[in-house]
Formats: structure tokens, sequence, C-alpha cells
């Protein structure tokens, strides 16, 4: 548990970062949290040569809202998340998914950023950024790219980000208000990764589902979005049995590992089980 | 007259602070603010740190092993394998079990992450950089796996050092991974009662292999101070002194050049118990290079390496009359060891007190019988917070009673009640020879069910069957009872031996001559609160105030020998000392009390903190002006001083038990076992300290709440270990543990000096058959009679789902 010798940077710019990676090559890593890539040094799964810091980049930090239209800088805590009544009052299901995530000491030092580029499958900001239909912005050193949450990730560990890149914050619209929501994960305990997660965001009319996004997090190489299963609740009236649907088509997407949480099969059951509970959930909280 | 001036027995008393005060733990203001000195926090000039170079493989040849690349790292000093201590004939050592163990891995490795390689450097970084330079070069074994295999005919050898050594530590090994056949009872009277039963239930009860998990790992500096030839080693120990002696008779360093020192432990919990080769290894190292050698395992070493618990696989077999007596019980285990038998049991009981397996209940006759075998696993078989397999007996018995009461169409609590021994049988000797001091089972079983209202919550139960049934939930609601009976305080030197070593403990108390003292004892707190509850019981026994004595443990050049903590067996033994010494001081004083108040020895009584003249209480000496005088007055016939030294040999082990009830909902869907209620009712006898009594048994709680819903050391077909991390292993947080309530009678124990039990593991040995009847009887109505640990969600879903609740 001891990590291999490595040399610590820590640039005050996004440039200034661009620039370091861009000299140190590839066996440089940023380090945001470190809470998943300290672990993973620890392990010797991770051997960097270099870390770069980002916490002394203040423009990296922050929530931005702007009318509906939401930016959240990359070096934005899980806890700051957590404790932004202006995010809580437009978009509340971020806060909540948030505080699923291990504990008050991991959050506090975690961020968005990390989490969502980290591109391990167990991280659940990834599936919630999908059902938003967020939009990653990638800085390096050619400059600004925008990548889409849905098309992001590759496999585990692998993701759209380049060599060199950064991503610098996630932006997405808030969902109208009135909008149901619900991100329901089971785990073993706290600290623990999600033996399934569902991510819902819906809007309903007259007993009728208006938009509705669904994806899934730990039930594949990567975080999953169900565009059939939301398909099938659009235009709905969300009985019980469009709801099992759903939950179906969502499952046969799923291709998840056997782990300590169990087998494969459990976590594809306990993915569907996930959904119908956040679809009546998101059911309850829209009005 | 002023009361004030003369305050009243119980006031005195009261300030004293001793047993049966709820009084503050003194060791939490260093531990609370981060002031305690712990093996990790030692640092010496010059200390080096060693590092283990581990095997990949479950069963292998070591073909060869390179040092090269290791060895140029900077910093490295050196590495040690099997080679180099062979000369020594250290390359193996003996275990508490009376086996030997691979300090280093000699020509094959037997488990997964088996020491193979020290690196010894200058600091840990470049010890950990040197450990993944270290190339050993593998054949590969068939593996053996699963116990019930290991001892096939065609199964691989896997002891090639002990091949043609049938004749093992405990009788003769009938197979090459064989380790002992131990029995106990009567095996031809248990097998009529068997054939002539109107009802016969059986049973195979898994209690899967877990593991301790200390916050601290386990860890110790070793320095060889070249100059005056003595060695001292900070370590983890929960037995300084047994460690001292066996580093004796293994090093042939005679034994007062060693001197042992336990410091602050983070949680031992039988961890701690077991020698392990980072402790020869690190010896070794300072012994050779002359400067203190530090080594200290991580987590993952600490759950893959180091001393695992249970993996005990039982067949129970109960034998009762249609009314629900039972006639008889039968046990047989397949114990599974691992690599090497380092179970720390006493020396005649090499499956532990597994003999307590009649628990509670008058059992007219009774066999039991033990295989231990070797597989490819880690080494251990340790306590883990229960005296010597008395919690896996205590869970097979208790999961057999429910599998009786299923059968029977019987409330589980009410075939319990109708089984007990009776108050008056006791003492009481059970079928398989154990001596039960004292108890009065009804008593606390009524509580408990008055306390939760039992009927209420059984009702409540079949209103929660109907309703699922009717589907209105997916929820099921399970009641689990157990009733247990501990076995601790080991114990009788006449049958309880470590190495041949007396299981005694010892206090030596000197009174300073101002009226304070300092206590020392071969004991050594790991989290107990020692420091809190001994000086208590000395505040009793001599009248100066708690918070006036020192307790010391832990050192061995300055402790009394004692054979340490684990298996509760401080208070009961260690604590017996403290108050017979205390005892002696006291005798002491009375007869300087007797000169002083110029009366015959006779004619002083003992009040609280003080000697009076008998039908003079206005006359006395109180203990701090006896103290004074004992050193600094001349008395006719007594030497100077006022000091006492107890070594207690226990005439019998003493027997707590407990009464707990648990209530859980079964989400059949997503297999979560949510518990609502948890009650404990616990007899320990006197209480010393009640607010520790209560943490100890909340803490044990806590950990039978891990091993039935979670913890599993499991490993693969491959014998690689399974999720040997925090990651999965299952330890829960404040937010997964509920409320704890508690409860207690009180049943002295009439053979310990002051009715003490001892408390720290009756919480882990009734908790873990609670929480599983709970979670088996939440489907017994659909025919369910057991299900195996542990109850985690995946578990539970399968069971939900063979039973066609699921979909
Ligand atoms: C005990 C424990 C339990 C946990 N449980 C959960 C859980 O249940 N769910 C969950 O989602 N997470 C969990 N985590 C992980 C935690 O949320 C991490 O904080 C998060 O995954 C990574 O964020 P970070 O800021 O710590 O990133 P870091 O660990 O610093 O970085 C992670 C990776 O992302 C890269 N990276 C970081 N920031 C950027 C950036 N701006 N641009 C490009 N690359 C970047 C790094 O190079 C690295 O490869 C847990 C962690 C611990 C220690």
């Amino acid at each position: 548990m001891i990590p291999g010798s490595f040399d610590y940077h820590r640039p005050d710019s996004i440039e200034a970062a661009i620039g370091l990676l861009a000299s140190l090559g590839d066996e440089a890593r940023v380090v945001a949290g470190g809470h998943s890539l300290i672990p993973m040094m620890k392990l010797r799964m991770a051997t960097p040569e270099h870390l770069v810091d980002l916490q002394d980049i203040t423009s990296l930090r922050g929530i931005t809202i702007n009318g509906a239209e939401i930016s959240i800088g990359a070096m934005t805590t899980q806890a700051e998340l957590i404790a932004s009544d202006q995010l809580a009052a437009v978009c509340p299901i971020l806060g909540l998914a948030a505080a699923q995530i291990a504990d008050p000491q991991v959050r506090n030092m975690g961020t968005i950023g990390g989490n969502i580029a980290n591109g391990d499958p167990g991280n659940d900001m990834p599936a919630l950024m999908q059902a938003l239909d967020a939009v990653y912005i990638l800085q390096g050193p050619e400059g600004r790219r925008d990548v889409a949450a849905r098309d992001f990730y590759e496999a585990a560990y692998f993701t759209a980000l380049e060599e060199g890149e950064i991503l610098t914050a996630a932006r997405f619209s808030a969902p109208p208000s009135g909008h149901g929501h619900a991100y329901e994960k089971q785990k073993r305990k706290i600290g623990d990764y999600a033996t399934a997660a569902a991510a819902v965001v819906l809007t309903v009319e007259n007993n009728s589902c208006q938009t509705a996004a669904i994806a899934l997090t730990n039930v594949g190489d990567t975080p999953l979005y169900a565009e059939e299963a939301s398909q099938i609740l659009r235009g709905s009236n969300l009985d019980k049995k469009t709801i099992t649907a759903a939950a179906n088509a969502a499952k046969a997407i799923t291709d998840p590992a056997e782990d300590g949480r169990g087998p494969a099969n459990f976590r594809t059951h306990i993915a569907g089980i996930m959904v119908m509970r956040a679809i009546e959930k998101a059911i309850e909280r829209a009005k | 007259m002023n009361d004030q001036a003369n305050p009243s027995s119980a006031e005195r008393a009261a300030k004293l602070q001793g047993m049966g005060s709820s009084r503050k733990r003194v060791e939490d203001a260093r531990f609370t603010q981060g002031k305690g000195n712990y093996v990790d926090d030692i640092k010496l000039p010059g200390m080096l740190f060693g590092d283990f170079a581990r095997s990949s493989h479950a069963h292998a040849r070591i073909v060869s092993i390179n040092k090269e690349a290791a060895l140029a790292v900077p910093g490295v000093i050196a590495i040690l394998t099997a080679e180099d201590l062979k000369p020594l004939n250290l390359h193996y050592m003996p275990t508490l079990a009376g086996d030997v163990q691979a300090v280093l891995a000699d020509e094959k490795v037997l488990f997964q992450n088996q020491e193979v390689a020290f690196v010894v450097a200058e600091d840990r970084y470049a010890a950990a950089d040197a450990v993944e330079l270290v190339e050993i070069e593998y054949e590969a074994l068939p593996v053996v796996v699963d116990p019930f295999t290991a001892m096939d005919a065609d199964a691989p050898v896997l002891r090639e050092d002990i091949a043609d050594k049938m004749e093992g530590a405990h009788g003769t090994r009938n197979h090459h991974n064989h380790i002992f056949y131990w029995q106990a009872g009567d095996k031809e009277g248990t097998d009529k009662a068997m054939a002539e039963a109107e009802v016969v239930v059986e049973e195979l009860i898994s209690y899967p292999r877990v593991h301790p998990s200390p916050l601290e790992t386990c860890g110790c500096v070793a320095s060889m101070d070249k100059v005056n030839g003595k060695l001292t080693i900070w370590g983890t120990f929960q037995a300084p002194h047994a460690v001292r002696t066996v580093a004796s008779l293994i090093t042939t360093i005679p034994e007062h050049n060693i001197r042992i020192i336990s410091p602050d432990i983070g949680g031992g919990f039988g961890n701690k118990v077991g020698v392990y080769p980072g402790y020869i290894c690190a010896a070794v190292a300072s012994i050779v290079t002359g400067v203190p050698v530090k080594w200290v395992e991580d987590k993952i070493e600490n759950l893959t390496s180091t001393a695992f618990a249970r993996d005990y696989h039982m067949t129970g077999k109960i034998a009762a009359t249609n009314e629900g007596k039972i006639t008889g019980l039968a046990c047989h285990v397949l114990a599974d060891h691992g690599a090497f038998d380092a179970c720390a049991d006493p020396t005649q009981f090499p499956a532990g007190f597994f003999s307590i397996c009649t628990g509670s209940y008058d059992i007219p006759v009774a066999h039991c019988g033990v295989d231990g075998v070797y597989t490819n696993k880690a080494p251990g078989g340790v306590a883990y917070r229960c005296s010597f397999r008395v919690t896996e007996a205590a869970y097979m018995l208790e999961r057999m009673i429910d599998v009786l009461a299923l059968k029977l169409g019987m409330d589980p609590a009410e075939l319990r009640l109708k089984n007990f021994i009776t108050k008056d049988q006791f003492p009481y000797t059970s079928a398989l020879g154990w001596e039960y001091d004292s108890g009065d089972y009804h008593t606390a079983m009524e509580q408990a069910m008055k306390t939760v209202d039992y009927e209420k919550l059984r009702k409540e139960q079949a209103a929660n069957r109907a309703a699922f049934t009717a589907g209105e939930t997916r929820s099921l609601m399970g009641i689990g009872v157990a009733f247990f009976t501990e076995i601790v305080g080991a114990g009788p030197v006449k049958n309880c031996d470590i190495l041949g070593l007396g299981m005694f403990d010892s206090c030596e108390i000197r009174i300073h001559p101002t009226g304070s003292a300092i206590a020392r004892l071969g004991t050594i707190s790991q989290g107990q609160g020692h420091a809190t509850t001994f000086a208590q019981i000395l505040a009793t026994e001599i009248g100066l105030p708690a918070e006036d004595i020192t307790v010391e443990e832990g050192d061995t050049d300055t402790a009394p020998y004692g054979l340490g903590t684990y298996g509760s067996r401080s208070t009961p033994v260690a604590g017996a000392a403290t108050a017979m010494a205390g005892r002696k001081i006291r005798a002491k004083a009375q007869m300087i009390a007797a000169y002083l108040l110029e009366v015959h020895d006779d004619d002083v009584e003992w009040d609280v903190d003080r000697f009076q003249v008998k039908g003079n209480p206005e006359k006395f000496k109180t203990m701090k002006e006896l103290a004074f005088a004992a050193y600094n007055q001349a008395i006719p016939g007594l030497e100077p001083g006022l000091e006492a030294v107890s070594y207690y040999d226990p005439p019998n082990m003493t027997y707590p038990y407990g009464a707990y009830i648990c209530v859980v909902d079964v989400d059949v869907d997503t297999g979560v076992v949510d518990t609502r209620r948890f009650y404990a009712l616990d007899d320990c006898g006197t209480r010393i300290n009640p607010m520790i009594i209560e943490g100890q048994v909340h803490g044990g709680l806590t950990e039978a709440l891990a091993i039935a819903m979670g913890q599993e050391i499991a490993y693969d077909e491959m014998g690689n270990v399974k999720g040997g991390s925090l990651m999965d292993y299952y330890i829960p947080t404040a937010v997964e543990t509920p409320e704890w309530e508690t409860d207690f009678t009180v049943t002295p124990s009439p053979h310990h000096p002051i009715g003490a039990k001892g408390v720290g593991e009756s919480p882990n040995v009734g908790g873990v058959p609670a929480f599983s009847n709970a979670v088996n009887n939440a489907f017994a109505h659909f025919g369910l009679t057991h299900t195996q640990m542990p109850h985690d969600h995946w578990r539970v879903w399968k069971t939900a789902e063979k039973l066609g609740l699921t979909g």
C-alpha cells in the first residue's frame, strides 16, 4: 500500500497545467481530489511519474447557473454539490446522488471532474450526467472540444479524453421545473460502489410521461444510457406494466461482471429493481 | 455534628469509583486526542524497515528467487529468504498449536500471499519498491481449496515437510492433509439416542472463514543491543510474556535478555495472539544488522496472511421427543486450518472448547468429533472475540435448535425454555464434561421475551406473512432468538496451557507512601479499558480512589508473568489476581491499623476505605494513613512497605450467558436485510463498570452483525483470495449498525473472588446466531431449514429465488 515514487507539480492555471502535461508526456497524470487515483497508486495499479495537481486552479471550481444552463467546474467537490441550495432548487438529483457517494471525508476531497473523467464504471456521476444529457468541456493543447457524456465512455478506464487534455467542466440544461427524478443505488455499505444503480429524470403532464431519461451505474464496463428503456416511458401513462417493460429493456443492455457483490445475473436483476424504484420515486416527485 | 466532615460509608464508596461505577475510561483522554502510542508510532535512531515479497500462487514450487534487481534499489540493505534462515534453523517456527510454520517459504509456497522474501531497507518506500522487483519463479502445483476434498485419496500432498510424520501434536494423522481428530463425549450412547429418538434433525452448518480485522494491523520493532546482548521487541502482542518465552526458546537468547513490550494496541480480537513471520524476520534482521528493524503489515496483508477465524463446517444432529425434549446431540466438524495449524488453543484442546456445544440445555448424552485438515489457505484459526471455538459451537447449536423447532412446529423460544438447565441444577456438569458454575437461564429468557413483547412480535409476524402471501408487501419479517452459554477464563493450569505455558495470570501492587498506587498485570488491554476497570476492582478492595491507581501492562521487564489478553480471560483470571493481591494488601494494612489503634488484629473491621475499631467506628485509620505508616513508622513484627503480588490459577472457567432477540425485515427483491431491533441481555456475573460492559456489548454485536451479514474471506478455485481488502471485506459503519438495546441479569460466579465472569466475547458468540436465526426465520414458513452465512444481499436474494418468491 505504498505508491511508487513520483514528482509533484501544482500549476495555478489551466494553461500552465496543459503546458505541464504536454512537456511531461505520458507518464504524467492530473490529480484532482485524489480519491480514486491515490488508492490505485497505493495498489501500484497506477504508477505515474508525475502528478499535476489541479487544486490551485480556481477557475475550475464552482457552480454557475444561468437561467436553465448549468455549468459545474471540474474541481467542484461532491460536498459542494450537496451544499448548493441554488443547485438543489433547479436540479436536486445532483446533490441527492452525490450524497450516496462514499462518506463525508471522500466527498470533501472527491471532485465531479475526477468522478466523471476517471472512467471507472463504479463511479456514480457518469450515469447521472448521461441521464441529464450533459456535455463535457475538454481543454487541450489543441484547444477546446465538447463531448457528450453519452459518447464519452469507451471501456473501463478508457474515455474520449485524449492525452494532454483536461476536463474543465460539465454543462447541461436543468430539466423543466416540476420534473421527477431519482438516483437509486444498492450497495453493501457506506463507502461501497453500487451493486447496481439507476438514474431517472422524467416529466409528467396529465398522467402522461413527456420526457424520460434512464442511465445505469456499474452494470457494464461503462455507464449505460438506456435509450430503449427511456423510450418505453415516453408517451406512456407510467403504469406498472410500462415500468416493468422499461426495467426489462434496461436489464437487457447490462453486462456486469461477477464480483464480491454477487454474480452477473444478480447484478442485472438489481439493475432492474433499481430502475423500477427510481421510476416510481421520480413519478412521486414529479409535479 | 457536621455531616460534611463525616461522610457516610455510601458517600465514601461513591468517591472511590470502585466496582459498579460507570467510571469514564481513563484511556480515552489520550486516544481521543490522537496521543496513543502504537507500534508504528515508535521511531528509533537508525531504524530500518522490513517488507515482504509474497507468493502470488496458492500452491507452487519455488524454482528460483532472483534478488538482484531488488538489491539494486537505493536504500535496500538486505533481502532474506529461507536459504538465509536455514543456517540459523529459523526458516520454520513453532506455532501455538504444536505445528511448525514456514517463516519464509521453504522450497514451496502453500497459500497466496505467503511470505517468501523479507526486504530490509532504509525506509519503507525503498522496501516497497524492492518488493516489486524480487523475481520469484514458480512451478504451479494442484491446489486444495475445498476442505471437503482435502482428504481425498488423490489429494495433493500439501505439507511435504511433515509428509512422513503421521504422529501429530494431537494424535495420529490418518491422511497426509489430516492434522488431527479430536473428540469428546459418549459416541455409543449418542448413536443410541439418535436411533431411538422420535424426532431427529440434521443439518450442515458452515461457519465461513472470517477475519477479525482489527483497526491496527500486526507489526513490531525489533532492536538488538549488541553491547549488552539484549533484544527488545515492541509489538502488537496480546500475550507479551508468552512471546518472550517462545522467542527465547526459538532464538536461544536467554529469557532475561529479551524484553517484550506491547504498547497501545488498536484492537486484537485474537488476530494478535499468534506469532508471525514478520516478528521473526524483524528480529533476525536486527540481530544481523545491530540496528532496530520495524515491520508493519498493511490491511491487505493483515486480511490475507495473519490469523483468520472460524472456517468450521459442522454437521449437527439433534434427537428429541415429539414434545420437544432434547434427548441427544451429535456434531462432526470439518475444520479448515489452512496451510499450517496456527490455532491458539490450549494444548489439550485442538478444537478449543468446542465441546461447550451442548450450550444452555440439559442434554443427557452428546458426542462431538473434529477433523482438522490442511488446505492452501492462510493459517490461523484464532478466536475473533471468542474463547476458543465457542462461537462456532454456539452458532451450530442455536441454528440446530431453530431447525428442530421448525420440524416440531414449536416456537423457538418455547423450545429453548423447555430444555434449559434449571437454576437448581447448578453447578451443572454437561454431557461433554464441563462444570457450569452458575446460571439462571429461565429468568434471563423470560425477561428478554417480556421486554421485547415477544408474543406481540410473533403476532405481527403472522400478519406480515399473510400480507406477503396476499401480495401486499415484498418484505418478510424475521425474528431471531438465541440463547448462549459462554465458557471463558482459561484457565485452570491443570488442563489449560499453551505450548506448555500454564494459563494463570497475575497482578503486582505497590502502594505508595502517600496513598496512591500502581498495579501491574500480566495481561494487555487492546481497547477493553483495563486501566479503568482493574483500578476499580482495586479501589473497592483496598479503599483508595480509582483515580489514584495507575494500571500498567505490557512490559515484560516490569509486569509479572501472565498469559495475556484473549478469550475473555482478563477479568476472570487477571481480575481475580488483582482482587487477591488487593486482599493481601488489606491483610497487612489490618495489622498496621490494629497496632496504631492499639487493639488486637481481630478487633478492627474494614469499612470501605478504612479499618475501624469494632463497635467504635469513630476510631479508625484510613488506607491512606495506613500506607504512610507502612513506610514511615516502625511497626513491631512487620517489614516496612506495602506491596503484594498474586498469581491466580482459576479453579474453574466461568460461564457467562445471555438471551438475544433480533428482528429483521428482509426485502425479497433486493436481498437487503434491515435490522429493525436488537435486544441483548447479558449475564456476566458481577458488573465492574456497566458503561464499559455496554461498550463491549455494542462492539461485539457490531462484529456479529458484520460476520452474519457480510464477512467472508473467500477463495476461488485457484486459491486466490477473493476480496481481501476493505473494499469488499465487510466492516459496517455507523450507518449500517442498528441501535443496540442492552439489558442484564446478575448471577455471580461462585468461585471467582469478585463473582465476575467476563463479557468481551459474549455479544459475538450470541449475536451471530441471533442474526442468522432472524434471517432464516423470515423464510421459515416457506420450509427453509437453513441457509449459510454470510447473509449478504446476493445470498438472501438467492434464497428467496430458490423458494420461488422472486420474479
Ligand atoms: C472509500 C471510497 C469510496 C468511494 N465510493 C465511491 C462511490 O460509491 N461512488 C463514486 O462515484 N465514487 C466513489 N469513490 C471515488 C470518489 O468519488 C473519487 O473522489 C472520484 O472517483 C474521483 O474524484 P477525484 O477528484 O478524487 O479524482 P482523482 O482521484 O484525483 O482522479 C481520478 C482520475 O481522473 C483523472 N482526473 C481527475 N480530474 C481530472 C480532470 N479535471 N481532467 C482530466 N482528468 C482528470 C485523474 O487523472 C485520475 O485518472 C470512492 C472513493 C473512496 C476512497
